[in-house]
Order: structure tokens, then sequence, then C-alpha cells
């Protein structure tokens, strides 16, 4: 894992001393809310339905078990015991005081994080494939492009105050497990027939009110001109983004109405200049950062059975363990999606027993995913009993991963000033009327995402089955989507008809799903019988 | 009636203007007339309230009634966690807000 | 000399009053401009030479295009002085400084000392631009 050097802590602690005397102006009297809001907006401190938030970063979703462990702590110091983790790999705390704010970006300072521009209309916290580094089909590891990046664009001056907030991912397989391509960049480390690597960047994804899927603009751009090229790609958005409506700010909305090919051309221009002007880090330093992301000490020649003879062991087995790219090891994923559970939530103790576990059986590394989950990337296979059985004690061994209830969802109304409708009731709902493991298997792969707004945190246009909260005259109403995907065959899903109250929402996705228990064929995911057979049955079966 | 809301500038409570100062309980508040936007001027500017509005609410049986589910749920807390809310011994209280 | 201008230059401050972008086409004898934030600061490239004064404006803080007008500027060789001018708020001076502003001409008046505070604020920066600091990277590789 990255760690920070003298310059790295330097620039976090002079962002403490920084917000640390915004916030006493602001007491002070000395700034109105309207000049201090966006100042604290990049310190991710937001104000929210019930109180401040607080939302920490977690660069590409990669912590160790000291950091891990603080972010229980703060949960408990400064907040209620719990915390959050979002569909972009960050942790927020909903109950913050303005007057800690100071004194909880110090403890996590001491912790080298941060909550720099976690919010704002800046670039964001970089997201990744959680299983960086670990996963058996991974080309390149991205965690080294996405720390680079991070620095890059760590108090980058030009581009703070851009049209809207700015959202970047990186992956290096070929599997997207980041939603790539519904972000503003997404970038894919690729191969070249030279046999070279590449970012392939695609630019103008996303969802909210008018999703997208990005179109290619760098096919192949070499990495040691990365920064170059984010750098052109940031400054033809910042000139030429619509900044007269918000709801058309998004870098998305300029790609789509100048269209990819003349985007591409005026990046091309800016690239070819910025490439005269050495702003680009040297190769040895894409090479310093690549020395902290080595492999950790794997062992060899390790046995690679495990013993499945618990039936409630081999399930979670089955679900939540991916294939290691080292013989002997294992990929853990802890569902934080208990049923009738807050998607996302962890108590402060259950974070601190992730911590432990992390320390005792993954060296160190603990990973967040955009799916409200959290993995342990290295395990040995031979650890796997003992790790389940402490989950299993502390509530953390669901073995759901990727079924109909892990359900990925935002705060909604329950939290959001922002929102139309709760969301979070909705999944404990589905959650509950699924509970039974055995149907949920049967089902299989179902990615169910819910959000409470327009806005789409809960990235419900890319759900296999989506839910979108609307407010229809002051009371909650629920819309339907089906035939989203945010992986390698990345699609919007469409809106199945008039919406329904929480009871009937969850009908209807009972519903949904029997259509597709009744219509698939052999290894046809709920997914695939939808591409194949269409709308139609779907809808039938739920207004007929 | 209108009653206005927002936030604690320090602590971020939702808080209630109840005629002499700001309460975080909805039950305090009080109609402020047709035009609110002087004291919630005067308030802002004196660093008690951040985040302020008016909206529209109605004295029912139970007390000071929001007419929009936001306000009802900041009223309350959050609805999926009742223990955290204004009322954690009322298992049903979540009723309310819908 | 501007009302509430702080400037960061040794030279004289330029008198000649700015003219906009359309007005500096056509006066051909013309020394010093004013970017609207829609203006296109490419414009101004053929004719670096004779300009002594550039002054940005900044309607909204929130408005980021001037950063990046800025910064096009220095990053052609323009030296003479580059002018924030309006919505300019003590917290946005650091960056602005970083995209070759050396004046500064906010509509509130910002105090020399915060300023001066304000520009100091970080130690380090992790990106090359067009003010001469050193970036992180090239401290860590004697590059700087």
């Amino acid at each position: 894992m990255y760690q920070y050097d003298q310059y790295d802590q330097a620039m976090v602690d002079a962002r403490v001393a920084e917000f640390r005397d915004q916030v006493n102006r602001r007491l002070a009297g000395e700034m109105t809310e309207d000049q201090f809001k966006p100042l604290r907006l990049k310190n991710g401190l937001y104000l929210q339905l019930h109180a401040y938030m607080l939302r920490v970063a977690i660069p590409y979703g990669t912590l160790n078990s000291a950091q891990m462990r603080m972010l229980g702590d703060i949960a408990d110091k400064y907040d209620r015991g719990y915390g959050h983790f979002t569909t972009r790999q960050n942790i927020q705390y909903n109950w913050i005081k303005l007057e800690d704010a100071g004194d909880i970006l110090a403890d996590l300072a001491s912790v080298e994080m941060h909550a720099i521009q976690t919010s704002g209309n800046c670039i964001r916290n970089t997201t990744a494939d959680q299983f960086a580094g670990a996963a058996a089909d991974e080309l390149e590891d991205p965690r080294p492009y996405a720390e680079l990046l991070r620095q890059w664009s760590t108090f980058h001056p030009e581009f703070d105050y851009l049209p809207r907030k700015f959202k970047v991912a990186i992956i290096g397989s070929d599997t997207d497990r980041a939603a790539m391509k519904l972000h503003d960049i997404g970038i894919q480390i690729v191969k070249n027939a030279a046999g070279e690597i590449g970012c392939r960047f695609y630019v103008g994804g996303g969802m909210g009110r008018t999703p997208m899927i990005a179109p290619v603009i760098g096919d192949f751009v070499p990495p040691l001109q990365m920064i170059s090229y984010l750098e052109a790609c940031l400054r033809v958005y910042n000139r030429y983004g619509r900044r007269d409506n918000k709801y058309k700010a998004r870098i998305k909305i300029l790609v789509h109405e100048i269209g990819a090919d003349e985007y591409r051309r005026q990046v091309e221009e800016e690239f070819a200049h910025i490439l005269t002007l050495g702003l680009e880090p040297p190769p040895a330093e894409l090479e310093r950062i690549k020395g902290y992301f080595a492999d950790p000490g794997f062992e060899t020649g390790l046995s690679g059975d495990i013993d499945r003879s618990d039936p409630d062991f081999a399930l979670w087995l089955d679900q939540n363990v991916h294939a290691h790219k080292q013989p002997g090891y294992a990929i853990v994923t802890i569902s934080l999606k208990p049923t009738g559970g807050i998607p996302g939530d962890a108590s402060a103790d259950q974070i601190r027993l992730m911590a432990d576990l992390a320390k005792a059986h993954s060296f160190d590394e603990l990973r967040v995913t955009h799916a409200q989950n959290i993995v342990l990337p290295h395990v040995k296979k031979a650890d796997l009993y003992a790790l389940w059985q402490k989950l299993d004690a502390a509530g953390l061994a669901s073995a759901n991963l990727d079924l109909i209830s892990d359900i990925i969802a935002c705060p909604g109304l329950d939290y959001c000033s922002l929102a139309n409708a709760r969301s979070i009731p909705v999944a404990q709902k589905i959650s509950e009327r699924f509970a039974d493991l055995g149907r949920q298997r049967e089902l299989g792969e179902l990615k169910l995402k819910i959000s409470g707004c327009i806005n789409a945190c809960g990235h419900h246009h890319a759900g296999h089955i989506g839910i979108l909260g609307v407010d229809r005259k002051g009371v909650e109403n629920y819309q339907l989507l089906l035939g989203g995907s945010e992986g390698a065959d990345t699609s919007l899903g469409t809106i199945t008809g008039p919406g329904f109250n929480e009871d009937g929402i969850v009908d209807a996705v009972e519903k949904a799903t029997d259509v597709y228990l009744a219509q698939r064929t052999d290894g046809e995911r709920f997914l695939d019988t939808y591409r194949r057979i269409g709308m139609a049955p779907f809808k039938e079966a739920i207004y007929g | 009636m209108k009653v206005l809301t927002g936030n604690d500038l320090k602590t971020g409570d939702v808080i209630w203007w109840t005629g002499e100062g700001w309460s975080r309980h909805v039950n305090d508040a009080v109609d402020a007339g047709e035009h609110p936007e002087a004291i919630l001027a005067r308030e802002e500017a004196a660093q008690r309230v951040v985040g302020s509005y008016a909206i529209d609410a109605s004295v029912t049986g139970e007390g000071v009634r929001p007419a929009h589910i936001k306000e009802r749920i900041r009223a309350l807390g959050p609805t999926v966690r009742l223990d955290l809310s204004l009322k954690p011994a009322d298992p049903a209280a979540g009723n309310w807000v819908i | 000399m501007v009302e509430n201008a702080l400037r960061y230059r040794d030279d004289e401050p330029v008198a000649d009053p700015a003219v906009t972008v359309d007005a500096f086409a056509e006066q051909t004898n013309a020394s010093a401009v004013r970017i609207e934030p829609g203006d296109d600061a490419r414009i101004l490239l053929p004719h670096l030479g004779r300009l002594s004064l550039v002054e940005v404006n900044f309607p909204a803080y929130t408005d980021g295009r001037g950063y990046s007008a800025a910064r096009i500027l220095r990053e052609h060789g323009y030296d003479g002085e580059l002018r924030a001018v309006g919505d300019v708020l003590l917290d946005q001076l650091s960056h602005m400084r970083r995209c070759g502003f050396d004046s500064f001409a906010p509509n509130q008046a910002i105090d020399r000392a915060a300023a001066d505070k304000a520009l100091a604020t970080w130690p380090e920066v992790y990106q090359k631009t067009v003010d001469g600091r050193a970036a992180i990277w090239a401290k860590r590789h004697g590059l700087a």
C-alpha cells in the first residue's frame, strides 16, 4: 500500500490547518454561509437532513488496518457509533458537529487520510477496481496510476471550480468491477498489439438525471502521458462545459452536445500543447509509487484445498470468495447487507473487527467496493474457515454477494436533504421478502440498486433491477427499471411504467423475478433473460 | 401556518423557531406569520442557525405536523434508526412521518 | 491605482484602462484588456507582445473559467500583469496565484496580511503549473 512521505504528510497537515482556520472564521462570523459552504464541501462536510455529514476519502477504496481502525474510532468519538460506506468507496458519518470537524481531520491526517475534494465542483476521489493487485484476471494493477492521479488532482489550482463535480474511475482488468463507463472519466489499462501498456480513456459517462455511457476518447494513451491527457480533458471541460444550468453541467452533456469526435479533436489539440510544457511526473515517480504496491510476501507452495464440510461456510465460500492470482490465496468480500439491514452501514465495533481481521489474515489491507461491501484482498485459503467464523459471530457473514439482497441503496430521505423518497426501508423490505438464501441463489446474480432521487447515487440506472424514489404530491412513490448493467456490458435500465408505493414496489420486484424464473433458459441470468425477451412479459406480469 | 426550521450552526442539530429562540422539538414551533424572512435573516446573521427556511405546517392532536414528509423526517430523525431519533422508545414512531 | 488592489509585482502598475476583447481586436494601440468568462483567451496569443495588463473577470467566484484563461496566457509566454478582478475571495488567492495571476482587484477588500498568509497555505505543490514552483515529484527525484 502507498505510504505518505514528508511531502504528502505536509499537504494533509496544511489542509487541517486551513480548514480549522476556515471553520473558526465561520464561527466568528467573518464568513457568511454562502462563502463557507463551498469551502466546507471541499472537505466533504455537508449540511444534511439531520446534521452535518462528513465524507472521508478512501483513495481508490484501499486502506490499511490502522486507517480502518481510525474510521471506527471516529464513529465512536465524534459520531453515533457507526459509519456508512458509499458507492464511491468512501465512508460517511451522519452526525458531525461543525466545531469537531478540525479535530476529525487531524485524527484522519494522523493515519494518512483526509476528506479532501470529497464534494464540490472539483475532481473527486478516484475510484478503482476493488480487486486490484489480487484479481486473477488482472492485466495491470491500477492502484499506482490511481495514486499518481490522486496526487495530481489534489488541490489542482485550475480545476477547483469546474462547471460541476468530476469523478474518475480506473481499472486494470477486462472485467469491470468499478462501473468505469459511468464516470466522467473511466480509464481502462489495456495492452496494444505490440504488448505495450496504455490507458484507454472513456469520457463523458454518468448517471444522474441524464444517464450516459462514456464513449472512447483516447484509445491508447501512453501511461507516462496520462497526467497530460487528463489535464487536456479537464481543461476543455473547464472552458466549455455548460455553466448556465447545473443539470446540464456535467462533462457528459458537453461530450454529447458537441459530439465525441469534436471533443476528442479539442482534447488532442490541447494535449499536443500540454505535452510541450513538461507537466508529466517522470518515469521514476511512477516506479516509486509502484514500489508501494508490490505483492505482499505471499507464501508459495500452499495447498489450495478447503474443507467444505460446514454447509453454511460452503455457501459463503461459493458466493463471497473470488479467485486470487496467487495460488493458495483467495479474495474475500464481506457483505454489509444483512437481511433487514441498512446497506453499507457498519458499527464502530464491526469496523474495528474488520481492521483486526485484515491485520491477521489479509496482509493488513482492506478495500471498499462501490457496491458498499468490504474486501479482504489477500486471504490464505487455509485461513478462510477461521475468518468466516469470526465474521459470522459479528453478523458479517451474509453469503449474498451479487444476489438480490446485495442491494446498493443511497441514504435516501432518511438522511439526505436532496432525496425525494426513502431508499433504505425499500431495501430492507426487499431483503426481508427474499430472506431465504436458497431462493436468492435460485435467482442467481441479480443486481438491485435503489436511488431516492434522480441524482442516482444508488445507481438505479445500472441495476438489473433499478428502483427510483420520487415525490408524487408529497407521497413517496417508486419507479421500477429493468435491464441496466454497469459491467463490461454496461447498459441503462428502462422504466417499466407507473410507479408504486413502498409495499407495491416490493411486490413488483417479486413479480419480475417470477417472470425470469418462468422464462429463463439454461445458464441465463436475470439480465440475460430480460435482454432476450424484452420488457413486454415483465410489464404484463407487473401491471396485467 | 408557517413554521421555521434550520440547523444549529455549531452542532448541526435540527431546530425549530419558538418565537424567542430555537428548540430541537417540533412541538415547540410557533406560527412565524406571513413574513418570516426577516426572522431568518436576523437569526442567520447572528450565527444561531444555518440552512434555515420556512415550511407549511398544521397543528393536530399530536402537536405540530409539518406539511411535507421531508420535514416530518427532520422532526423525528431517521426512520431506519429510531434508536437515534427523538422518540427512541416508540417502535411505531416512524408511522408519523407517512 | 485600482481600489482594493493587491499586487505581487515589482514594476509600475499600468494606468491604461482595460478594454473588452472585442474592442482590443480593433484598437491596435491598446495595451490592457479585460477577459470575461466566456471569452477565448487564445484570441490574445498573437498580441501578447503589446499587452502589459490582462484583467480576468470573475463575476462569480464559482465560475472557474478564468483559471484556465490565466494559465493559457502564461503558458504562451505572457509576462505582463495578470489581474483577477471581481468576486475574488481570500480562499481562492492561492490557486489563482498558481495559475499565473500576480495581482488581484477583489470587490471586497482583502487585508494584505491575510492575503500573504493565504498565499502561503501550501508548503508544497503536487502539480507543475506556471508559477515556477517545483512540483513534489520534481523534488522527490532531484529535478528541482
